[in-house]
């Protein structure tokens, strides 16, 4: 009986510390994984025609650090994002639905680089697209 | 059909270089039978092309379809601004092979002229809460009435409008994301008005049920299966349903090809049309 609670609860440990091995955090590469398609996703964004206008003059570290603890918490990883709202962090930016759509692209197209499957990309854009209405148009 | 085609690509190359192209992959649809953005015979409510908000998209398109016993050719272009409204013409041309000896008709084709009009009233394909939702009207003028009125046609041009609401849940098959497409048409056109429209067993318009769905394996690939509701209004012979399933593929966001494998029914007294359909698609 001891041994079965004892099993149980180190089951349980173990299952609350490290993410089930397929949660999108992990599918996404962990917090290498997240870091590597941030900083990809960026630098395409700084050299895209279309979008590099809303980079430049931008503290571009703080971005990724915060975009990463994002992606993070939101795929179910050990992270809380302590950045500021969607709303304030693009209001005078004017991001048309263009460019959010360009975005999305440059996200895949680095979600693709890292190698992350179809079905773990439609997860978390799920996850970014009721966001849109929040960061557009402001 | 050659010509329209020819004009159609220098249009597209012409208007691509100013193009934006603020949506997404596949957005934008095929081209369907019709003219209209959407699958092969059902409309999606996605304008053609990839404009978003102050941008230009269109399109060019060529289909054939060969069941057997017909073989129907459509093209056209359409064009639309501010993902918001769409203009689209396409001429289809249908080949009656044997029936036209088998019952002595006079021509051995019919064809019509397609002007469409969609306008997107509310909602996002992706994004809002709401579906994207469009109202269309086509405006179809037969240009060879001798065998549709013989058969029973009442007349030889006529208006319908549709109304239709599209759906993209990303991530919902499995993991893949879903499209799904509801269209209500208001319509008495016989088979696509090819063979005119009311007929000698009604002639009045009714309400239509349309629908797809379509599974995308990644952003290039989708693959799914569509119904159209047709009317009945000719007692010289049915008119069944239609059914298909296809395969998109959208390589880039200038091209795509649509083949499909369609189940007509009966036409024109000819029962088991079944066959191959295939659209190529040019778009900015
Ligand atoms: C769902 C999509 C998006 C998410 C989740 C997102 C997330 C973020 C986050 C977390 C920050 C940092 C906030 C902070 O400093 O506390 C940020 C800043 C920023 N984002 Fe986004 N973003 C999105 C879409 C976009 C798009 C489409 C653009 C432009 C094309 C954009 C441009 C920027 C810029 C320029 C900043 C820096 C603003 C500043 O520091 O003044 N973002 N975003």
């Amino acid at each position: 009986m001891r041994a079965w609670l004892f099993s149980g609860l180190l089951v349980l440990l173990v299952g609350c510390a490290t993410p089930a091995p397929d949660s999108l955090y992990q599918q996404l590469g962990g917090q290498t994984g997240i870091t590597r398609i941030v900083e990809d996703m960026l630098l395409r964004a700084a050299a895209d025609a279309r979008i590099k206008q809303h980079f430049v003059e931008v503290d571009i570290v703080r971005v990724r650090d915060k975009l990463v603890e994002q992606l993070c918490e939101l795929s179910g990883g050990p992270c809380t994002y302590s950045g500021d709202s969607m709303e304030e962090s693009h209001t005078g930016l004017h991001i048309s639905r263009s460019d959010f759509n360009a975005l999305v692209e440059l996200l895949q197209a680095a979600m693709d680089q890292q190698g992350v499957s179809v079905r773990a990309q439609n997860q978390l854009l799920a996850h970014l697209a009721p966001m849109r209405g929040e960061i557009i148009e402001r | 059909m050659r010509r329209i085609t020819l004009l159609a690509c220098g249009l597209c190359c012409a208007f691509g270089a100013y193009a934006e192209q603020g949506r997404l992959l596949a957005t934008g649809g095929a081209s369907m039978l019709e003219g209209a953005a959407g699958g092969g015979i059902v409309p999606w409510a996605v304008l053609t092309g990839y404009g978003e908000q102050d941008e230009w998209g269109g399109s060019a398109f060529a289909t054939r379809v060969e069941t057997g016993d017909y073989r129907l050719d459509a093209g056209g272009v359409a064009l639309a601004y501010g993902n918001r409204l769409e203009l689209s013409y396409a001429r289809q041309h249908l080949d009656l092979g044997s029936l036209a000896r088998d019952l002595n008709l006079p021509d051995n084709s019919v064809s019509q002229d397609i002007f469409g009009l969609k306008v997107r009233l509310f909602g996002d394909l992706i994004y809002d809460r709401l579906p994207q939702v469009a109202l269309g009207v086509q405006h179809k003028r037969q240009r060879d009435f001798r065998v549709p009125k013989l058969v029973g046609a009442q007349r030889d041009t006529d208006t319908e409008g549709y109304l239709v609401a599209s759906r993209l849940w990303l991530g919902a098959a499995f993991g893949y994301n879903l499209l799904g497409n509801v269209t209500a048409r208001y319509s008495r056109a016989n088979e696509l008005g090819l063979l005119g429209f009311g007929g000698d067993r009604r002639d009045q318009h009714q309400w239509l049920g349309e629908a797809s769905l379509a599974v995308l394996l990644n952003p290039r690939w989708a693959v799914g299966v569509e119904y159209r509701e047709k009317p009945d209004n000719l007692s010289f012979a049915g008119e069944s349903d239609w059914q298909d399933v296809f395969i998109g593929y959208f390589p880039s966001k200038h091209v795509s090809l649509v083949l499909a494998y369609a189940r007509l029914g009966e036409i024109a007294t000819y029962d088991h049309q079944d066959g191959v359909y295939l659209s190529l698609q040019g778009s900015f």
